[in-house]
């Protein structure tokens, strides 16, 4: 079996954990704590940002404005809206800066 | 057997009842499903691998991050944690849900489980407030359809993205991006979100420059988080802000 295969069973096993570990683990406990609570709520957006960040290093003209379109549709509409808009001006964009 | 007869019909209505809620979220969530395909064969992934990742791990934004750092190169036991870094919240909406339905049996509690989207517990969650019965086959409901798609539509994007030319013009490079963007703009109401977000931005970005991919990932997700830990509570406080 290929390496691919192994990290999608792995991923998939660390997935169904997560998805069955609050239940079996953190349901014992009557109260989480403050700081832990407060590290996890922190998790989605810490994990995210790293994954954009660095992109700003190499990003063009293009590119910086398809993520200031997003972030200003973001103000207003949906996941799907967002990301639309900034697909689109990437792809315009694209087309005379390369 | 009168009373058989009516559970069960009143269990395929329930079923028919939670397929009717599925649907805006299968609608919304087919273009990522198709997106996710075309930039698993792009960074490397075969058709089959594609599928198999959207049945068995079946996380939208964690299957991106897979394969955005299976592009990278990246080592893969840290794939493997940041698709469970990425995933982490679900531990949360599994001590929520947990309550609901308890009273199910085990098999299908461990298949309720598997299928514990965002969408599926902001459902059932607001179900359950309602004051009404969180049940088996009204959850299935809700699920499945969404399931069936998202690993369908998966598989038609991989075979889609292996037509696709130029994906430099198409900016398919960048869409991860920009998607990764919108997912951290959607948590802005977060109490200490800015904050976060700085800590964890300024640390990837060194660590980029220093360290190196892919260790950026951890050490400036682990500088957002220790943010959030070392802050005095009442600044995270779930109930502070208005």
């Amino acid at each position: 079996m290929s390496t691919t295969f192994w990290i999608i069973i792995a991923g998939a096993v660390a997935t169904y954990l997560t998805r069955i570990g609050g239940h079996l683990v953190i349901s014992r406990f009557d109260t989480i704590h403050p700081r832990v609570e407060a590290g996890l709520n922190a998790v989605p957006a810490a994990v995210l940002t790293t994954l954009v960040a660095p992109e700003l290093l190499n990003a063009g003209p293009a590119e910086w404005a398809a993520l200031v379109v997003t972030a200003v549709v973001s103000l207003r509409g949906g996941l799907m809206a967002m990301f639309l808009a900034g697909a689109a001006v990437l792809i315009v964009a694209r087309q005379f800066v390369g | 057997m009168a009373t058989d007869v009516i559970s069960e019909s009143g269990a395929k209505s329930d079923f028919w009842q939670g397929v009717r809620l599925s649907m805006p979220v299968v609608v919304a969530s087919a273009p990522f499903a198709v997106l996710f395909g075309a930039l698993a064969v792009d960074n490397g992934f075969s058709v089959l691998e594609a599928f198999l990742m959207s049945a068995l791990v079946y996380g939208g934004a964690s299957q991106m991050v897979g394969i955005q750092l299976f592009g990278q190169h990246v080592a893969p036991w840290l794939i493997v944690l940041s698709i469970f870094a990425v995933n982490f919240r679900h531990v949360l909406y599994s001590a929520g849900i947990g309550r609901r339905i308890a009273h199910w049996p085990v098999i299908s509690q461990a298949l309720g489980y598997f299928i514990l989207t965002d969408p599926q517990f902001a459902v059932a969650e607001a179900r359950a407030q309602s004051g009404q019965t969180v049940g088996f086959a009204w959850y299935l409901g809700l699920g499945l359809p969404v399931y069936v798609f998202w690993v369908i539509e998966s598989a038609l994007g991989a075979v889609f993205g292996k037509l696709i030319p130029d994906t430099h013009a198409l900016g398919i490079d960048f869409l991860l991006p920009i998607y990764f963007l919108g997912l951290v703009l959607g948590f802005r109401k977060r109490p200490l979100w800015l904050p976060v977000v700085i800590a964890s931005a300024a640390a990837s970005i060194v660590a980029y420059k220093t360290v190196g991919s892919p260790w950026h990932v951890s050490i400036g997700a682990i500088a957002g988080v220790l943010l959030a830990v070392i802050l005095p509570p009442h600044h995270s406080g779930v109930k502070a802000r208005p």
